[in-house]
């Protein structure tokens, strides 16, 4: 806090919600992130594209911890956040699903969306009172209805489709009501029809509630629809960074994550 | 494994056999009567290794609650002449929790095979130090546990007010089980079992569900050697040993994980055919109790409770 740098951060006009500074991590002699810096300002939505191994979900994983970067620093609403872990940095506002969905595979959706209550309700220690309590159990079924998974609500997650776990997973991360919801590709695997219905209500609840959603995407659709702003990675580095249509026309970007020549 | 604990006929149930077991004494004689008793109480035991299993967390060193519980009722009545079961029981649970809080900062950092074998080995600590220590544990001879009382009165027939007191707490520690089951964090144990990555990014915290469920489940097991202990009238080291360490995994397997009442069946099953195997059998009991669980495994991998499940699901 006491550093310069700090001090020069905040004297900026809009206060930036997470402030990624010269990060990079190497893995071996691959630098799966080169020297990226990011500022997010509070209530923007913001798509990231990129090729596969661009470095896309290594950058998620050092902003919510589950990486260190080799060098740099990552600030979270004025906090120097680098080297905390995940619980601690879910402690203090960030949600985070996944590409691949991280479900409690032989529990029920309920009883996943119930443990998430359950947590972010600070009942973790809790060995008395009923996990099923009435009050849970009704915000759970609001939060299946929203995410269109209340028919499913008995069904053991692992005897769910793909795009089910999807959305759950995404459901868990929001239960948080996170100020900062970093989602990696929420909608592969979901069918084509249900991705747009699961974004539509997603996404204005999202705005509504103010949190600054970052999300990695690889349909355009979904990005053009959704994001305000877009970063465009390549080989590790941000190549492109801005309104998503200027984004999206730029040549280098076509070139390098849409493989045109 | 998720299976609800809220099957309407389940309390009923519990309440029909209980009632059923506290009839017992007057139709079975003394020697059946005792045995129901100790497999009741060492059931306390196998459930606190159920709450683990949950968790996908194998105990093997359960005996160092059983042995820490048995032990603490044998100081009270044999170094400190206090027979009372009011205090030596409540002792008892409060030590084996504080010690299972201590070695759960341990053990909570350790999964799989790495969970089972270090708690294998703090039991086995245990069990070379009351071996060794013979002026304070009295070696290998253990120690005697005399002069019990129950709320002052030295009771006419020990043997069956034990028996109602050991019902009794059974029951209670059932009660703490299903509730613990029900609980947020009986759940975040099976979530432990599945995703922790996911439970790291709820904010909460697999390590810290492992040290609170093994607390609870060490107090459990607690209790249930001080129960042991009065019903026995003796402590010895063997009660640390791993050998009785396996005793509580193989009845929890035997048993199943389905059921907070699965931990008792499955403990009743295995007293009896140990007991009958060793009259029928001497020098091949093992192998009979062996055979019997690899049966019970095969037709039934749900163990004993998997099959009362299945025969209450048939007549529909």
């Amino acid at each position: 806090m006491g550093s310069p740098y700090a001090l020069a951060g905040q004297a900026t006009v809009t206060a930036a919600m997470i402030d990624v500074q010269n990060v990079s991590r190497a893995f071996g002699m691959l630098r799966a992130v080169d020297d990226v810096s990011l500022s997010v300002g509070e209530g923007e939505t913001v798509g990231i594209i990129g090729t596969n191994g661009s470095g896309k979900t290594t950058l998620l994983n050092l902003i919510t911890g589950y990486l260190q970067p080799t060098s740099g620093r990552i600030v979270f609403q004025g906090t120097d956040i680098t080297g905390l872990g995940p619980r601690r940095v879910t402690a203090l506002g960030m949600a985070r699903s996944f590409q691949i969905p991280q479900l409690y595979t032989g529990l029920t959706v309920l009883d996943n969306i119930l443990i998430a209550i359950a947590a972010h309700s600070g009942r973790s220690a809790d060995f008395w009172t009923p996990m099923y309590r009435s009050d849970c159990v009704t915000k759970a079924d609001e939060l299946l209805a929203l995410f269109g998974l209340r028919d499913q609500a008995a069904a053991t997650v692992s005897d769910l489709p793909e795009g089910g776990r999807k959305v759950l997973d995404v459901a868990l991360s929001v239960i948080l009501e996170p100020k900062v919801l970093l989602m990696d590709e929420p909608t592969s695997g979901v069918s084509a029809r249900d991705k747009f219905s699961v974004m539509d209500t997603l996404m204005p609840a999202l705005k509504r509630g103010r949190v600054t959603t970052i999300f990695v995407e690889h349909d355009l659709d979904i990005m053009e629809r959704y994001a305000e702003r877009a970063v465009a990675f390549d080989g590790g580095k941000i190549i492109a960074d801005g309104p998503v249509a200027d984004v999206l026309a730029r040549p280098e970007v076509r070139r390098a994550v849409l493989g045109e020549s | 494994m998720s299976e609800p604990e809220t099957h309407p006929s389940l309390p009923l149930a519990a309440i029909v056999a209980f009632a059923v077991i506290a009839i017992l004494p007057l139709f079975l004689s003394d020697w059946i009567t005792f045995l129901i008793a100790l497999a009741l109480a060492k059931g306390a035991v196998v459930l606190g290794v159920v709450l683990l299993l949950r968790g996908g967390l194998i105990s093997f060193g359960h005996a160092l609650y059983f042995a820490i519980g048995a032990y603490a009722v044998g100081f009270l009545t044999n170094r400190f002449g206090i027979g009372e079961a009011l205090v030596g029981l409540p002792l008892a649970t409060i030590i084996s929790a504080l010690v299972a809080a201590a070695l759960g900062l341990l053990l909570m950092r350790f999964r799989g095979i790495y969970f089972a074998m270090l708690s294998l080995a703090l039991s086995m600590i245990l069990y070379t130090v009351l071996i060794k220590f013979y002026d304070f544990s009295g070696g290998t001879d253990g120690l005697s546990v005399r002069g019990f009382t129950l709320a002052g009165a030295a009771p006419a027939h020990p043997g069956l007010v034990q028996y109602y007191l050991v019902l009794v707490l059974t029951a209670a520690v059932v009660y703490v089980g299903a509730r613990f089951l029900a609980s947020p964090l009986g759940y975040l144990m099976q979530a432990v079992r599945y995703n922790e990555i996911r439970i790291e990014y709820l904010g909460a915290s697999a390590s810290h569900a492992i040290l609170g469920s093994y607390v609870v489940s060490g107090a459990i097991s607690g209790l249930g050697g001080a129960l042991v202990a009065y019903l026995v009238g003796h402590v010895s080291p063997e009660l640390a040993f791993w050998v009785s360490s396996g005793d509580f995994v193989f009845v929890a397997v035997l048993g199943g994980t389905g059921s907070v009442f699965a931990p008792l069946i499955g403990s009743i099953a295995f007293e009896f055919v140990k007991n009958y195997a060793l009259k029928f059998s001497p020098n091949t009991w093992q192998l009979t109790l062996g055979v019997f669980l690899l049966v019970v495994i095969y037709f039934q991998p749900q163990g004993l409770w998997g099959l009362l499940t299945r025969l209450r699901a048939r007549p529909r």
